[in-house]
């Protein structure tokens, strides 16, 4: 949040630096004495583990970049030379496959966690919008990092989601079929197709980091949301960024690279599928064409509408529905732990996107295109009913009196102790009296 | 803040459970199951000696796995990411230098153009890839009424169950069950989708002389040539298991380190907060 810098120069050099360019001084006040409220839980360590993602991937591919040859000729015979005759070629490319899914995970994670708290009420509406936006640009970069490989599903998935476009045709006939040419450069995937998806994947990572930058930035004006969505009150509501947070979610990061280690050591191809050890064949379409993982839910609204046109409008909204969530929810409180009425909503709504990472996986008839109809339903009512009506109707439950109080209870909170410094007052008062005194200072 | 380090426990209960799950996960075998709607049969776990997470190639049967590959499969299949000098590298069978030259030495390679402007014939050298034997696939499928005999390089990653179903395809060959229509050309098998396979049994007991002792069956011969797909599909298997060891153990003492630094500078808050309170 806005705070007096609070830095030093400590040599004639820093001094020199800072009136030109006052880059340490950012870091130091941003990165080392940045206030934090003092009750962030672990979910709050996943945007440090983001960010170390979004390093692995660019660091990796910038690698596999040298060696890869972007050609329908060349490139899986590529993929499988990184694999077997670059030093630590199979390192390098399973650290940047897996990694792809482990960044997938930390954003879902991040994204929910935002949505729970109501990260994205005001005055973080703008960090909102951002993370959104990284959020498509993730979902774009990643399925043209995965056609790269040109194996079956590869090509398939270009062919399936490419075409997508054509159905503008039924607005204005032609439209749609143009589009797709222009965007294959030619009457088919191929080869113009291969190398604007490599140039592409190439730039992307690079935008993500600009707009991570500002996501950060507009997260340093207001300073962190917390578990209890009430607002810091107080510099003891608050502890410096370093050490605290440094040492926390660098603890949260070594536990999640564990995990990420795991995956790219003994199971490297646990989250690809086999039929992209094939290699790309126009003429021959997998029997089920299925997409990553981490593309499943919106693959199964997708196709759980009827029309071609409104199918792609659904999977369109279901994404960009998220840039109107902080004007969709209506609910004073921020954290949904103070939520009574809107908490099952919310349960419900995670557990429909798990259900629909499942329903996409399928095929689409008999009961799993039932389930698949009804979980869509459910995703788009979540925002556009669930989230404004909730909000009017329901009575929050009673908020601590600050974040100080939320942690240490409100016996040694500040206001309280100040009043009475007694012995009497540091034993615990039964659960009753706690909750009436929550309310007074309420 | 009692809440905290509970949470802290349960992260590292999760990660305990999560890791020797994730290991269980065979390589080869480790993908989803496969959508419905199509007929997939049940694929029998066979047990491997890569297994992850200390698993490495039996070289002997890597060695034996070749020769299967190179008297039967081989005649049809072609493997042309391989090279003949990856049969001396670790990890693999480990040929000898001595004996790779000389199985790269008993295969002809069409090389060229020389100063008269023709390609010639010549001895292949541990450098060259695997020779295919078919030119293109076009001949492959002429020869083979009509079906593609796919490229072996990578297909024990290319299959569901990998391994284990290379190992059920080639042993599942059977008397078709009495009603079932099997078309011309085909063959009935119990593992192939649909269970009509163009390939006809390719082993069978005693086909293949093994030198070491082993027994010449058709599960052997099956098993064998299995595990061998496998390393062709994943040369650098042991090297990422012994170096998965040594991050690991490197990992988990530094998360146990930073547990104990997070653990130790929250500390100091609680002090501070009890100093205020006094």
């Amino acid at each position: 949040m806005a705070h007096p810098s609070t830095y030093q120069p400590g040599s004639g050099f820093e001094r020199w630096l800072d009136a030109r360019l006052p880059v340490v001084r950012v870091m130091h006040d941003q990165f080392v004495v940045f206030p934090t409220p003092r009750n962030l839980n672990y979910w709050w360590t996943f945007g440090g583990i983001l960010t170390f993602m979004l390093a692995v991937q660019i660091a990796t591919g910038v690698v596999l970049a040298m060696h890869y040859v972007p050609t329908p000729e060349g490139a899986f015979d590529s993929v499988e030379r990184i694999m077997r005759d670059v030093n630590w070629g199979w390192f390098l490319r399973y650290t940047h496959a897996v990694g792809a899914s482990m960044f997938f995970l930390a954003v879902y994670i991040h994204t929910v966690r935002g949505l729970y708290y109501g990260s994205y009420k005001a005055p973080r509406e703008v960090v909102w919008i951002l993370g959104v936006l990284i959020l498509l640009l993730m979902i774009a970069t990643a399925f043209m990092g995965y056609s790269l490989v040109w194996g079956q599903m590869s090509f398939w998935a270009v062919t399936v989601i490419t075409n997508l476009f054509s159905s503008l045709d039924a607005v204005i006939p032609g439209l749609g079929t143009k589009l797709v040419e222009w965007i294959w450069g030619g009457f088919s995937v191929g080869g113009p197709t291969l190398n604007r998806l490599y140039s592409l994947h190439y730039l992307f990572p690079f935008v993500i980091a600009g707009v991570v930058l500002l996501h950060i930035w507009a997260l340093h004006i207001p300073g962190n949301n917390n578990p209890t969505g009430i607002d810091v009150k107080s510099a003891k509501d608050t502890v410096p960024f370093h050490p605290y947070y440094t040492i926390k979610d660098g603890f949260a990061l070594v536990a999640f690279i564990v995990l990420f280690a795991a995956i790219v050591f003994y199971a490297p191809n646990l989250l690809g599928h086999p039929d992209n050890y094939v290699p790309a064949n126009p003429l021959q379409t997998p029997p089920h064409i299925v997409p990553e993982w981490y593309f499943l839910p919106f693959y199964a609204i997708l196709r759980a509408i009827p029309n071609k046109l409104l199918g792609v409008a659904a999977l369109m909204t279901s994404i960009s529905i998220l840039f109107f969530v902080p004007w969709l929810d209506t609910s004073k409180v921020r954290s949904t732990s103070y939520r009574p009425i809107y908490k099952w909503f919310f349960w419900a709504f995670v557990l429909t996107c798990i259900a629909l990472g499942y329903l996409g996986s399928q095929q689409p008839e008999g009961w799993y295109l039932i389930f698949g109809r009804v979980c869509t339903i459910y995703y788009f009512a979540f925002f556009l009913v669930v989230m404004p009506v909730t909000g009017l109707i329901e009575r929050p439950r009673a908020l601590p009196g600050s974040i100080t109080e939320s942690v240490l209870g409100p016996e040694e909170s500040g206001e309280i102790e100040e009043t009475k410094n007694t012995k009497e007052t540091k034993a615990t008062p039964p659960p009753a009296a706690r909750k009436r005194k929550r309310e007074e200072v309420l | 803040m009692r809440s905290l380090s509970r949470l802290e426990l349960l992260m590292a209960f999760l990660l305990a459970l999560a890791l020797p799950g994730v290991a269980l996960a065979e390589d080869g075998s480790s993908a989803a199951a496969p959508p419905l709607g199509h007929d997939y049969p049940e694929i029998a776990h066979q047990s491997w000696s890569f297994t992850p997470p200390f698993g490495t190639y039996d070289n002997a049967q890597l060695q034996r796995g070749f020769r299967v590959y190179k008297e039967v499969c081989s005649n049809c299949h072609s493997m042309r990411l391989l090279s003949y000098r990856n049969l001396g590298e670790p990890g693999g069978p480990e040929f000898s230098p001595k004996a790779v030259e000389v199985l790269a030495g008993q295969v002809q390679v069409t090389d060229g153009p020389n100063e008269k402007g023709e390609m010639f014939q010549r001895p292949a050298r541990p450098s060259d890839r695997f020779r295919s034997p078919f030119a293109n696939d076009q001949l492959a499928r002429n020869a083979n009424s009509g079906a593609l005999p796919p490229d072996l390089s990578v297909i024990a990653k290319a299959r569901e169950g990998g391994p284990d179903y290379i190992y059920a395809l080639l042993t599942g060959y059977r008397q078709p069950p009495a009603g079932f229509e099997v078309a011309q050309g085909m063959h009935y098998n119990a593992a192939f989708s649909g269970h009509q396979v163009a390939m006809p049994p390719p082993l069978s007991d005693g086909v293949i002389a093994y030198t070491d002792g082993t027994k010449p069956t058709l599960d052997n011969y099956a098993r064998d040539v299995s595990a061998y797909l496998m390393w062709a599909a994943e040369p650098k298997l042991e090297e990422r298991h012994q170096t998965g060891a040594r991050v690991m153990i490197f990992l988990i003492v530094f998360l146990v380190i930073m547990y104990l630094a997070k653990r130790t500078v929250w500390t100091r808050l609680h002090h501070r907060d009890a100093t205020h309170a006094a």
